[in-house]
């Protein structure tokens, strides 16, 4: 077997569903010289593929999750190993039943054919389903199982006949070699390879094989118990692998899925049982695999009782036996997303980790193109490694938020709903007095972040029904009136907000300018002093970044972006430096504080506190400049995410509590209040139409479409620039609109708000299109309490995207009846902009 | 009829065994647990007796307070009581782990609980002695036969067949007895969802027997040299039936 050879294009490290799909993907795209490695033996190596239970749900609310596994089943057909059976998510509260009415609009919202059903529907569906116990189902009939061991051996086969790809099975790999930055080697007791690309694929193991080249790849083994039961009667005469359709029985984590003559049982409702990858037993100390351990049965009782009670004709039947039952190990990450890209460490090592075999084939596409161009069709974003600072790849956050999570597997998450684990990593000079006004923390990316502040309750008997209060309990979670008062009180007065979270780089060095003008879309030879908004692209023109820079210097470069952006942007900046060391990027993220001053009295409170002048004429907005606040020196950038007349305030880290108590002290007579990221990130800024990274911003929709064209594009050569002047030229797929909703009162007489990522219907309740088959959905949802109205942001076909249009919004089960305020980048709240340039 | 069973708890080995560090114990790190597969015979041969003529089981090990397992497993199958002879995890030998039953044996007829068949698997998974049993019946002065593999229970006898290299070997016993089972005298079941959720919430019976030196002490553990395996690939999507077929045929499997 030792037919290693001694160099390749790429190595990819590990042969289950995802390095099978990769080595394909690969090949298909061209690439030759493709060795997959892998220590244990073909077809069933003996990773989590091996054990995987193989069934496919096709709605996840994330719309990239769900992309990747529409893919994935796309491929999986071509390929002859899906069956489709069907699959029924069934409610036994009513809390569930509301659950599976978003998953509905879910549905909607990415094109899936979905339905829910009576209990009795269920029943005829599965007429060994005990009926009583559930209220009813969410329904997906193309829903189905794969053979995920038979898939992998196809797309392996077809890139050997390629014969773009050598398979190199009972190789282990043993050590990655890094020279300059750069993987070189990959290293294994058959013999050595050199690769200019490593692709891990490890599953389980991708800590292992990451740390071999510095590299971290943040996930968990964990267990996931699994029972076969059987033979069960009814099923003798099945043809095939599965005729009824696989239920999930939400509310006590548990799925039954038959696999020929036996039930598969199988739960995420046990207590979370994880491992290190150092303490997985090798393929020899296994009795079974290695993924697959010794049963531990106690654990696994109650889910026994529970799908007894669902299933208990069958499962009560004493002949029926558990026949197999192991503790198999599947990957968790601290965010419940994949781990993909180059891992920032070392340029060529991809990670391509933590996938499930629902997602695989779509993932290992993706990820194919983003190696091969560095565009790939389905925005990987939410799922970059990149996306994680260092103290979230230490094992304490792994753990912690892996054994968080495990239990949400099948769980209701809200939204807003907020991690327990590991918090108060990251706090701000102003931590001990937001906490001392009743702040209310939210988590981005460690740092602890006021959404609004208790102390500020008293503004809501000013303002009354302008909060816009919310009487239903699901609406009002991780939620509150406050702030929309602190909004309000924003826009009459003045408002302090803390955005220490930002993250902060310094790109400076003699040839800084050129680099960034190749980076960003937007005119960067400004004068010094000034403030740009600007998109970086990827080549494809599809949006990578969103952000601001102030020039400081002639090549000094002040680059500000959003926390939970901050780590995957300051890699997108890394890669595009020259070689050569002539510009070099400083991370100033825990150098500086913030707190942006927004609001009416704006100027009044700086001017009190400042000698500098802050008048309209000597400090324009989008100008920053150096002014001292007492005894600090800060830097004051005028810019607004809020649509107010106001500054953000930058300081150094030690002096920003005095930077808060200058302005506290100042703002008392000025009435100031202490606004949450509530405003700052969806009141403030919805009412002013401004887009959001995540949100409206991504690589599947493009600056026209998003309205962030400007009229001129500048001479210069940028990333993506041929690209963007191809989208200038033709009119838009899609045009990102406001709407408002004009009636929010549901059946049940609750007035109910939007959260966002629900599916934009016609007045018929139809789903709307794009030419690009993009359905329309909500990107941004939230209360406008200057406008008075509840604020929506959609992409929208251009017939729809008109003044006036009026459209329906599908929430929890019912429609409501929308209007399309603004198409394009208009804001509803001070359409002229005069409050930010006051 | 009232039917003992007694079984031990061992480490479900897999193909490759290690050692702890210092060579006393199994590296259980990886592995399950189980009984061995004499014993599950043993098991299900008792479920069955009870099935055909009623009366009650019982299962019984000595082990330490995790053996409950092993217990639990047994009853999930159908035994009905269990007896836990607890240790504080040390091995016991041959000699002290019979005299240990055997005095919960007499406990047990004391309180006026007699069993007309006492079941042992025909020899343990891990130490392999082949002892339990013979010791027990010589101790309560019973009959004896090892290594059985069929039986039927008549009025107040058993009848019971053991395989040689001859062929069979049948004898009749009057009971009570004590029959050491082989594997393949029956085929154990599954446990049911319904059985395994009942053997839970059973109460098992706890014995503390006195610990005794017994006339074996254990040293240390010693690999004995593990037979490497190796894959070869006859062929592909069904080429290799001929020789799928030879290969059988060597093995005496066709």
């Amino acid at each position: 077997m030792s037919s290693l050879p001694a160099q390749a294009r790429v190595v990819v490290i590990g042969a289950g569903i995802v390095g099978n799909s990769m080595a394909y993907h690969l090949a298909r795209l061209g690439w030759k010289d493709i060795v997959l490695v892998d220590k244990g033996r073909m077809p069933n190596p003996g990773g989590s593929t091996g054990h995987a239970s193989n069934f496919i749900f096709l709605t996840d609310h994330s719309k990239e999750m769900t992309a990747f596994t529409l893919d994935s089943v796309r491929q999986y057909k071509e390929l002859g190993v899906f069956t489709q059976s069907g699959g029924i998510e069934v409610a036994r509260t009513t809390e569930r039943m509301q659950e599976l009415r978003r998953r509905m609009a879910s549905s909607k919202a990415w094109g899936i054919d979905a339905e829910l059903v009576t209990p009795a529907e269920v029943k005829r569906l599965v007429p060994f389903i005990n009926e009583d116990v559930i209220l009813g189902g969410f329904s997906t009939p193309g829903i189905g199982t794969v053979d995920s061991l038979r898939g992998g051996t196809l797309m392996r086969e077809k890139a050997q006949a390629m014969g773009a790809l050598i398979v190199a099975a009972g190789s282990e790999v043993t050590g990655i070699d890094v020279e300059n930055g750069r993987v070189k080697r990959v290293r294994t007791d058959q013999g050595d390879i050199e690769a200019e690309v490593v692709v891990i694929t490890s599953g389980i193991w991708s800590p292992r094989i990451a740390r071999m080249a510095g590299a971290s790849i943040p996930l968990s083994p964990a267990v996931h118990q699994m029972i076969s039961v059987g033979p069960v009667p009814l099923f003798a005469d099945t043809v095939g692998e599965i005729e009824y359709p696989i239920v999930r029985d939400m509310d006590t984590n548990g799925y039954e899925r038959q696999h020929g003559s036996d039930m598969e049982v199988g739960s995420y409702d046990h207590r979370p049982i994880l491992w290190d990858p150092d303490d997985i037993p090798s393929l020899e100390q296994s009795k079974l695999s290695p993924t697959e351990l010794p049963f531990t049965k106690e654990d696994f009782d109650e889910s026994l009782e529970h799908a007894l009670e669902l299933m208990p004709d069958i499962l009560g039947d004493p002949s029926v036996g558990i026949r197999h039952a192991i503790n198999g190990l599947l990957s968790l990450t601290p965010d419940g997303f994949p781990l993909l890209g180059e891992t920032p460490e070392v340029k060529g090592l991809w990670s391509v980790a933590a996938i499930w075999i629902k997602e695989a084939p779509g993932i290992a596409r993706c990820m194919a193109e983003w190696i091969t161009s560095g565009i790939p069709e389905i925005d990987p974003s939410g799922s970059d490694i990149a996306r994680f600072y260092d103290h979230q790849k230490t094992q304490a956050h792994i753990r912690g938020r892996s054994a968080e999570g495990f239990n949400k597997t099948y769980g209701i998450v809200h939204p807003r709903e907020q991690w327990e684990s590991n918090r108060r990593v990251r706090v701000s000079p102003f931590y001990e007095r937001e906490k001392a006004l009743g702040a209310f923390f939210f988590e981005t990316a460690g740092w602890e972040r006021p959404h609004w502040y208790e102390s500020n309750k008293k503004l809501l008997a000013e303002y009354g029904e302008r909060v816009m209060p919310r009487r239903y309990e699901w609406d009002a979670r991780w939620w509150s009136p406050i702030i929309n008062a602190e909004h309000l009180a924003m826009r009459d007065r003045v408002a302090m907000v803390d955005l220490s979270a930002f993250a902060v780089f310094d790109i400076a060095g003699s040839c800084a300018l050129d680099t960034m003008q190749r980076l960003c879309v937007v005119q960067m030879n400004v004068p010094l002093g000034r403030v740009i908004y600007t998109s970086l692209l990827n080549p494809a023109a599809g949006i990578k970044a969103d952000l601001t820079v102030m020039r400081l210097g002639s090549n000094h470069f002040r680059v500000v972006t959003g926390g939970a952006d901050g780590a995957r942007d300051k890699k997108w900046f890394i890669d595009h430096l020259p070689d050569d060391g002539a510009v070099q990027l400083t991370d100033l993220t825990s150098s500086w504080a913030t707190i942006g001053v927004w609001g009416p009295r704006a100027r009044d409170l700086l001017t009190s506190i400042t000698d500098a002048d802050v008048s309209n004429e000597a400090f324009a907005f989008g100008t920053c400049r150096f002014i001292d606040i007492g005894p600090v020196r800060a830097l004051a950038s005028r810019i607004s995410y809020v649509g107010e007349l106001g500054w953000e305030i930058y300081v150094p880290f030690e002096q920003g509590a005095r930077l808060w108590d200058a302005i506290w002290d100042a703002g008392q007579p000025l009435d100031i209040v202490p606004a949450g990221i509530g405003v700052y990130g969806t009141t403030g800024r919805i009412e002013k139409c401004y887009r959001a990274y995540g949100m409206e911003l991504e690589q599947e929709f493009n600056l026209v479409e998003t309205g962030l064209a400007r009229p001129q594009v500048k001479p210069q050569d940028f990333i993506g620039k041929e690209a963007y002047l191809k989208q200038r030229a033709e009119p838009p797929a899609a045009i990102l609109s406001t709407l408002t909703v004009d009636d929010n009162t549901s059946q049940s007489g609750f007035k109910r708000f939007m959260q966002g990522r629900e599916p934009v219907l016609s007045q018929d309740g139809k789903r709307l299109v794009d030419k690009h088959g993009r359905g329309s959905y909500v990107t941004s949802a939230g209360s406008g309490p200057s406008v008075g109205k509840t604020i929506l942001m959609s992409f929208l076909p251009p017939e729809q995207a008109r003044v006036g249009t009026r459209l329906r919004v599908e929430y929890f089960g019912e429609q409501y009846p929308v209007t399309v305020a603004v198409a394009g980048p208009t804001p509803v709240f001070d359409p002229q902009n005069t409050r930010v340039k006051s | 009829m009232n039917v003992l069973v007694c079984v031990k708890r061992v480490p479900a080995t897999a193909g490759h065994i290690a050692l702890s560090a210092d060579s006393q114990e199994i590296d259980t790190r990886y592995l399950g647990f189980t009984v061995s597969p004499h014993e599950e015979c043993a098991v299900e041969e008792a479920v069955r007796l009870i099935e055909k003529h009623g009366g009650s089981s019982t299962v019984l090990t000595l082990g330490p307070e995790v053996a409950i397992d092993q217990l639990r497993d047994a009853m999930a199958l159908g035994i009905e009581r269990a007896i836990l002879l607890e240790t504080d995890g040390r091995e016991w030998d041959p000699v002290a782990t019979a005299a240990a039953i055997v005095e919960a044996i007499e406990a047990e007829r004391a309180a006026g609980r007699s069993y007309d068949l006492v079941m042992f698997g025909n020899e343990s998974a891990d130490s392999a002695g082949y002892q339990i049993g013979v010791r027990v019946a010589d101790a309560l002065d019973l009959p004896c036969v090892t290594g059985i593999k069929a039986l039927e229970i008549g009025d107040g006898e058993a009848m019971v067949r053991r395989q040689t290299e001859a062929g069979w070997e049948t004898a009749e016993l009057s009971l009570p007895a004590v029959l050491t089972v082989k594997e393949g005298i029956n085929l154990p079941r599954y446990p049911s969802l319904p059985g395994r959720l009942r053997a839970k919430k059973k109460e098992i019976e706890r014995i503390k027997p006195q610990w005794q030196d017994g006339g074996l002490e254990k040293i240390r553990l010693k690999l004995p040299v593990q037979v490497e395996h190796s894959v070869e690939i006859l062929g592909k999507n069904g080429d290799a039936g001929a020789q799928v077929v030879e290969l059988f045929q060597r093995l005496r499997l066709l």
